[in-house]
């Protein structure tokens, strides 16, 4: 049974539609990638699963329940877990309050947690005690995505957590990304970079208009002349 | 309902509600009671093209009523020869070229940059010129107080028409405006609240303690009126004849106001106010738009204000302490509709005539509980009773604001969406 | 052995009349200022709008106070305190209650509705209006004292070179009051789970939402704390003056400049920006010319020294926080400590 099944989700943030039925479905411990032009309903897709904004019409199943419009407190709760693209994370406190932050929902002591974090971004422990507002772009992506680690979630959204990076942060993200997938976490991601995030995908969904274009593994969709020549290209490593 | 049912239904409702009151109080009182609400309507009309064409927060309204009556005062006060015949107007004249010699020497200080000043010495030396001509002229200005205090009281008026006094009023209100504006107008809305009611607090201040400019507590009266007083022509037929004037002042401004809001630059106004992003890209100044929304928008209530206090007859600094009048504008245009000037004139009416009629129902309602108090429970009600009882007017104003805001933010006559076939 | 040393030579009856009357009056008003606008800055950055009604919470909470004393005059001559001091936590602890009852009534059913900001104010400032006439309906509009009759108002003197230095009990209570407060304060919201989620709820509330922090938590704990301090700030102004309405009145414009001056949403600011504003206040209101007279002896003979020499008169006390809110505003809108402009 796949950890997540969104089948047919329609939705919009108030006036027209952005998604007019599109389908994801992976199993856990895989990574999702899902690439496609702008204005496809990316982002949007994201959105939709961790209830921030409405579904019409739809369903989304996480882990056999469903959570379809569930609101994003609770999602945290069954194992979902997000990191927006922009603003994602508390600027003037520090990056080990930042993790703390992510560790709210959590009863229990979670130190191991936070040293887990640091095991996957070196980089974070000599800065813990800084302001993350204060750090470069791409340390601040680890803290944003090292906050959403707190809850040990089951499934970890990402929202382009590569954009305006530099291409060395790019790939160092891209490495931890796999190293977390393989400790156990499932992620689904939304990239720009197409080429370089389908090389690492279990799964791969191209969107267009809002709906479906292409399905398959990263290798397959990499490999299809269709794919490569209508979408493909998108974002730095386009030649 | 359709919307002009609606509107004619609650305009005969008032003018049921108006006669009624003219039958238990009688006519003079009813007539004074008009009067006062529809100089209360022209300053509403003013505040509604602030907040409901421009969406502007003006919380210091009565700092506006209060500049433009004190202007309409010193406008139009018979002449004080005690105050021309001394060293008054010498002394001031000085003052005022102190201020103007100081704030040139400042300003030119503040742009001495371009003869090639760093900008920490400008600013530095700026801001000692501006403390030096501030030291001197408050220097130059006490003593010229104290003479013109203790010689001829105050300042005195200039003894020219009342209309011409209520237009000066109205075009110091709105210079105040300009002057405000440019200060608060790109801020957010609570900070311009802020900001305005700050303003209000020091122009009232200021006229209350300036006592050789205004008498302070002492109070300026009586002010000349536009139309023969009632001790020339008895009390119901000239506050009619006041009431025409306003009347014709409403109506020529509900024209005026109509036109403009209809026309193009109305279209504009709107585009801004509704969507000002698109406004914005599609190259539309809009702050320099609010400020001249602004300006005209207290040149209004300035006229109103001026028009208020000439009615009351007495110009007491005082009275523009409470923040009641201001709120009790503010329901008018919330609750009449903002935006809609119709709309805004009915509220004006409406508000103005329960908030006149609360006063004695007020009385009546506490001093019936304190009579049953007293037998029922022996129970022994302060002294200030009647003040405190007039409290509960507050608290309905502050209620009413709530209400509305939450179950009629459009108000009673909403705004017309303007539709282009 | 004669009088020797500094003490001699400066002119120790100028220099206590300053202590009097700027420094120690300055951290007497600063310190009721900097209790209000923490509320108000707490309330600012997570709540997003400037929350009028404020001076009458901090009047609302001494009025508790008030009634508290009442009900138990005998209360302070226990413990050898003023009643109403010793009654405080009581009335803050109510105050801190009636604030989540004003928000549950009032503005929590507006931020459900999604209304714009500007009608989250005037929501605000109709509250103001209808706690003001109750107020004084209730209370009347005279002045009270806070004080029963088996209190003792002490008043310590501490002789300085011919001049004392007067400080009274409500005023060292009152100092003492905002150093607890203020470190309390800082150990809650650095060290707290609590605290800690409402610094991220004012940093980034959407994040703390998809953290899962339940905002309706936090909004609830930021009006209890705004609720006590304003009810302490309120009783402790009370009792150094006198209990009456007007209190809210005078009391909120710079209570407002504080909070902004000191960077809206940072606490720490709002208690510098209280202080700042409370010296500003004594130093404009402040004669010099008193400064000036020791130099009397050393200054040509035609310098005339005024009577007064003040930059304020003090019936223009009000524009001295506006002047400062306004130069904030236009010139460091962000304030000391870089708080947010714009929502």
């Amino acid at each position: 049974m796949p950890l997540l099944e969104m089948t047919n989700i329609h939705g919009g943030y108030g006036g027209a539609n952005i998604l007019n039925g599109v389908s994801i479905a992976i199993e856990a411990d895989q990574i999702g990638v899902i690439v496609g032009p702008n204005g496809a309903g990316k982002s949007t897709t994201l959105k939709a699963l961790f209830g921030l904004l409405k579904v019409g019409e739809g369903s989304v199943v996480f882990d056999g329940r469903p959570v379809t419009n569930m609101a994003p407190e609770k999602l945290v709760l069954e194992g979902l877990s997000y990191v927006p693209q922009e603003f994602n994370v508390f600027p003037t406190m520090s990056v080990e309050e930042n993790l703390e932050m992510g560790a709210y929902v959590r009863r229990d002591s979670f130190r191991h947690l936070i040293d887990q974090v640091y095991g996957f971004f070196p980089p974070l422990k000599d800065k813990r005690r800084q302001p993350a507002g204060e750090l470069s772009g791409g340390q601040r992506q680890m803290v944003a995505i090292g906050r959403a680690l707190m809850t040990e979630p089951r499934l970890l959204l990402l929202d382009e957590p590569t954009a305006g990076l530099s291409p060395r942060y790019m790939g160092e993200i891209f490495d931890r990304i796999v190293a977390i997938n393989k400790a156990g976490v499932g992620i689904l991601m939304v990239e720009q970079n197409a080429r370089q995030a389908l090389a690492l995908a279990h799964r791969g969904f191209v969107l267009a208009g809002g709906k479906n274009r292409f399905t398959g593994t990263g290798a397959d969709l990499l490999a299809d002349p269709e794919v490569a020549k209508s979408f493909l290209g998108g974002g730095a490593d386009h030649a | 309902m359709s919307p002009s049912l609606r509107e004619a239904g609650l305009f005969a409702g008032l003018a049921l509600l108006v006669a009624g009151i003219f039958a238990w109080l009688g006519a003079a009182y009813g007539v004074r009671m008009l009067a006062e609400a529809a100089c209360y309507a022209i300053i509403a009309l003013g505040l509604t093209i602030q907040w409901g064409y421009a969406g502007l927060f003006n919380v210091g309204l009565m700092g506006f009523v209060a500049i433009a009556a004190f202007t309409t005062v010193l406008v139009s006060f018979p002449v004080n020869d005690a105050f021309w015949q001394g060293d008054g107007p010498l002394m001031l004249g000085q003052a005022a070229l102190t201020l103007a010699i100081g704030v040139a020497v400042t300003v030119l200080l503040s742009k001495s940059t371009r003869i090639g000043l760093p900008k920490g010495l400008r600013t530095a030396l700026t801001l000692v010129a501006a403390a030096i001509t501030y030291l001197a002229v408050q220097g130059q200005l006490d003593p010229a107080a104290a003479l013109i205090e203790r010689e001829a009281g105050f300042v005195g008026g200039l003894g020219l028409p009342v209309w011409l006094g209520w237009v000066a009023g109205g075009l110091v209100a709105g210079l105040l405006g300009w002057a405000m504006g440019r200060i608060t107008l790109g801020l957010r809305a609570d900070y311009m609240a802020i900001a305005t009611l700050g303003i209000a607090e020091i122009v009232k201040a200021f006229l209350k303690n300036a006592d050789w400019l205004t008498r302070g507590t002492l109070t300026v009266s009586p002010l000349p009126w536009p139309v023969p007083t009632p001790q020339e022509l008895g009390f119901v037929a000239s506050r009619s004849a006041y009431l025409a004037v306003t009347a014709v002042m409403i109506v020529v401004l509900y024209v005026l106001l109509e036109r403009a809001w209809h026309s193009p630059w109305g279209r504009m106004m709107r585009a801004i106010r509704d969507n000002e992003v698109s406004a914005a890209a599609m190259g539309k100044d809009i702050n320099r738009r609010r400020l001249e929304m602004f300006i005209v928008g207290n040149f209004i209530i300035g006229l109103g204000g001026a028009a208020l206090i000439t009615f009351t007859t007495i110009f007491d600094p005082s009275s523009f302490a409470p923040l009641n009048h201001t709120f009790l504008i503010w329901v008018m245009v919330i609750l009449g509709g903002a935006g809609n000037n119709l709309g805004t004139i009915f509220g004006a009416l409406l508000v103005y005539v329960i908030w006149i009629m609360s006063e004695p129902v007020a009385l009546f309602l506490f001093t019936s509980a304190e009579h049953w108090g007293e037998r029922a429970f022996g129970w022994q009600a302060p002294d200030d009773l009647y003040t405190r009882a007039l409290q509960m007017r507050v608290f309905v104003i502050g209620l009413t604001i709530t209400l509305v805001l939450r179950f009629a933010p459009k108000g009673l006559l909403p705004e017309k969406v303007v539709k282009y076939d | 052995m004669p009088e020797a040393g500094l003490l001699a030579i400066l002119p120790m009856n100028e220099i206590v009349f300053f202590l009097n009357k700027v420094v120690i009056a300055g951290f007497i008003i600063g310190s009721v200022y900097a209790l209000g606008a923490v509320g108000v800055t707490l309330i600012f950055g997570i709540l997003r709008f400037a929350h009028f009604p404020h001076g009458d919470m901090m009047t609302a909470g001494a009025f508790a106070a008030l009634v508290l004393m009442w009900t138990f005059p005998g209360a302070g001559a226990a413990v050898g305190l003023p009643t109403a001091f010793v009654l405080m936590p009581i009335a803050m602890a109510v105050t801190a209650l009636f604030a989540v009852a004003l928000d549950r009534t009032f503005y929590r059913p507006m931020r459900k509705a999604g209304v714009k900001p500007v009608v989250m104010v005037m929501t605000s400032i109709g509250v103001m209006l209808m706690m003001q006439g109750l107020l004084r309906l209730f209370a009347g509009t005279g002045t009270r004292q806070l004080y029963v009759d088996t209190d003792a108002k002490d008043i310590y003197r501490i002789p300085l070179g011919g001049r004392d230095l007067v400080i009274t009990e409500p005023q060292l209570l009152l100092f003492a009051t905002t150093i607890v407060a203020v470190v309390a304060l800082h150990l809650f919201l650095t060290r707290s789970r609590m605290g800690k989620a409402m610094r991220a709820v004012s940093d980034n509330p959407d994040l703390a939402r998809v953290s899962g922090i339940s905002i309706d938590h936090v909004v609830r704990t930021t009006w209890l704390i705004a609720g006590a301090l304003a009810a302490a700030g309120g009783t402790l102004l009370a009792l150094d003056v006198t209990l009456k309405p007007d209190l809210s009145y005078n009391i909120i414009l710079p209570v407002f400049a504080a909070a902004i001056v000191g960077g809206v949403g940072q606490p720490y600011g709002a208690i510098a920006g209280g202080l700042l504003v409370g010296f500003s206040e004594t130093l404009a209101v402040f004669n010099w010319s008193v400064l000036l007279r020791p130099l009397r002896p050393y200054l040509p003979e035609f310098i005339e020294i005024p009577a007064k020499l003040a930059f304020v008169p003090t019936e223009y006390k009000i524009v001295v926080p506006f002047f400062i809110l306004v130069a904030v505003l236009i010139w460091r809108p962000t304030g000391i400590f870089k708080g947010r402009v714009n929502t």
